[in-house]
């Protein structure tokens, strides 16, 4: 097994090698403006490291948020194009799930938030770091203190908001080595993933832009 | 002449509005032009919703690649390049056209072309004419987009002549269409009552046509407000609209500035070819006109086949295809998309490129 995984979903570009048992390379930046930019020098940057051709990945692992949609889409596109010329399956995994995975946690339950800008986080409660107990959601924080009172709180979602989230857990950020340990041991116990299919959660803003396409209905 | 099989064959990226298009040329033969829209998912909001475009192009993106190899019959092992327009556009849109041609060129180990959209909607016209002829005066017209170019070597040099400051053309089409309740699209219906009226029964404004008014440059925004109150006011008055002579009337005012600017340009400039692009390029009497007038002032009018004229990944590989064979370096795996990159670039090139595709054609296949 040798899995390509990335993740563009939250400021973190992250990406990473893993070969079933290991992490063998990775790479992780933390720029909320350039997704576009900065992922396929750093796929780049790791396979070299590595010393890894892409044609020997056996599958790749994509973050699938949720997430701000236009970092986001970075990733899953990638990914799912690597996956069109490479011939191999692409996996997805919940972004959250990545982060809970990585706080190492045995005994929840507690929480994963990120950043879903316009003062709402994106969060999902866990029982351990392995099992997600609700749909990743999008929420203002004050509307949720209810549900996450007295819960450590993983993430940088979790950071901006210490009213509502006032113990806070490492790790800050999400990483592609997590994601791929996860999918590694959940590919390696037969599990199925996710498709690698955006979790969006909110609808698209349906504001055109000046000087746009008009388009009217038919 | 060299044998064909010797011309670059160049897969072609767009997403910069909401048609999500693959195209693939064998220099300027081309060989496919597969296209994803995403228009009726924008009807119901007037206009194209960015986030909404973002979306489809990401769906859309990998069957329209495979529709288009197969419809080319050609493998991507065998491509030369990969091109993929990075800019001008909506930035999500772009940015998702960017994603997928930079993981498609890494993956095959093919050296990436981030190219400029307007500089593609000028060479699309070697896949219909042949090669450009230098210099060639271009005028693009479409919902999008209004200007007026220059270019010497498309790869190399497109001067702005002159722009709309306001409204696009095939804006103005469909808002003019709106107001008379023709729906959508507004060109083609318009085009179409316009054939049955009077070019001369109402005589609307043509803008920016005054002494003192730049050359080149377009706006109809004037023009769309005078038409949509005589519309009113026939209204008000109670009587009949007119359509026919009000679309004839209409578009007369449209492609009498658009064309007497254009003919202009190639006269001012000493060039002797003008060519027409953008959707807007498929209006009837746009074409008749500009033929009228080009041949009046001894100008080579090419316009391409309307399916050409909007936008399509094809144009994309085309631009692509002559980076290629005029040796211009490719782009870094950095390449970003730009929603304002200015027509004066027709691509990006990387700024170590020699370094990156050494990288990337070890990676697969050394
Ligand atoms: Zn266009």
């Amino acid at each position: 097994m040798l899995l390509l995984a990335l993740d563009t979903a939250t400021p973190a570009v992250t990406v990473a090698l893993h070969d079933g048992t290991d992490v063998i390379a990775s790479s992780s930046q933390v720029d909320a403006r350039r997704h576009g930019e900065l992922l396929l020098p750093a796929v780049d940057r790791v396979l070299a490291e590595a010393d890894v051709k892409l044609d020997a990945v056996t599958g790749i692992v994509v973050g699938i948020g949720p997430g701000p949609y236009t970092g986001l889409r970075v990733g899953l596109m990638t990914a799912d194009t690597f996956g069109l010329v490479l011939g191999v399956p692409v996996h997805g995994v919940c972004t959250l799930d990545g982060l809970a995975y990585a706080a190492d946690i045995e005994k929840g339950p507690f929480v994963v938030a990120t950043d879903a800008r316009r003062k709402e986080v994106y969060w999902a409660r866990y029982a351990d770091s392995r099992t997600r107990l609700t749909d990743p959601a999008v929420d203002r924080p004050a509307d949720i203190a209810d549900q996450v009172a007295g819960l450590p709180a993983v993430g940088a979602g979790a950071l901006l908001y210490p009213d509502t989230f006032p113990g806070v857990h490492e790790p800050e950020h999400v990483s592609a080595a997590a994601l791929a340990a996860l999918a590694a041991e959940r590919l390696a116990a037969g599990e199925e993933l996710p498709a690698p299919r955006p979790l969006y959660l909110r609808r698209p803003d349906a504001q055109v832009p000046k000087n746009y396409k008009v388009v009217t209905p038919k | 002449m060299a044998d064909s099989r010797d011309e670059p064959l160049v897969l072609g990226i767009e997403t910069s509005c909401d048609e999500t298009g693959v195209g693939i040329v064998r220099g300027t033969t081309l060989l496919a032009d597969a296209v994803a829209s995403s228009v009726d998912e924008h009807a119901r909001f007037g206009g194209v919703v960015p986030e909404v475009a973002s979306r489809a192009h990401l769906e859309a993106m990998v069957p329209t690649i495979e529709r288009a190899l197969k419809e080319a019959g050609v493998s991507a092992r065998d491509l030369d390049g990969i091109a993929v327009t990075a800019g001008p556009g909506l930035a999500g849109a772009l940015l998702v056209g960017v994603s997928a041609a930079k993981a498609y060129a890494y993956a095959l180990g093919k050296p990436l072309y981030g190219v400029n959209h307007l500089a593609s909607h000028i060479c699309v016209d070697q896949l219909e004419h042949g090669a450009l002829p230098e210099p060639t005066m271009a005028l693009l017209v479409s919902g999008g987009h209004s200007s007026l170019l220059l270019s010497s070597d498309i790869t190399s040099d497109v001067r702005p002549m002159g722009a709309t400051i306001d409204d696009a053309a095939g804006e103005a089409f469909d808002k003019i269409a709106r107001v008379l309740n023709l729906g959508f699209p507004g060109g083609p219906v318009i085009d179409r009552y316009a054939r049955e009226g009077d070019p001369n029964a109402i005589a609307f404004p043509r803008g920016l046509t005054g002494p003192r008014d730049p050359a080149y440059d377009f706006s109809f925004s004037g023009l769309k407000t005078a038409v949509a109150r005589w519309i009113e006011a026939k209204r008000a008055a109670g009587e009949e609209v007119p359509v026919r002579d009000v679309s004839a009337s209409f578009q007369e005012a449209v492609v009498d500035v658009l064309t007497r600017k254009a003919v202009r340009a190639c006269k001012d400039e000493g060039v002797d070819h003008l060519m027409i692009g953008g959707g807007v390029a498929a209006n009837s009497r746009l074409r008749a006109l500009a033929q009228e007038r080009c041949e009046a002032a001894g100008i080579r009018l090419r316009v391409p086949r309307p399916k050409l004229c909007t936008d399509n990944g094809a144009m994309v590989a085309a631009l692509g295809a002559e980076m290629v064979a005029r040796g211009r370096p490719a782009s870094s795996w950095d390449l970003s998309a730009d929603s304002s990159l200015p027509v004066t670039d027709p691509h990006v090139p990387g700024h170590h490129h020699d370094h990156v595709h050494e990288v990337s054609k070890e990676n697969l296949y050394s």
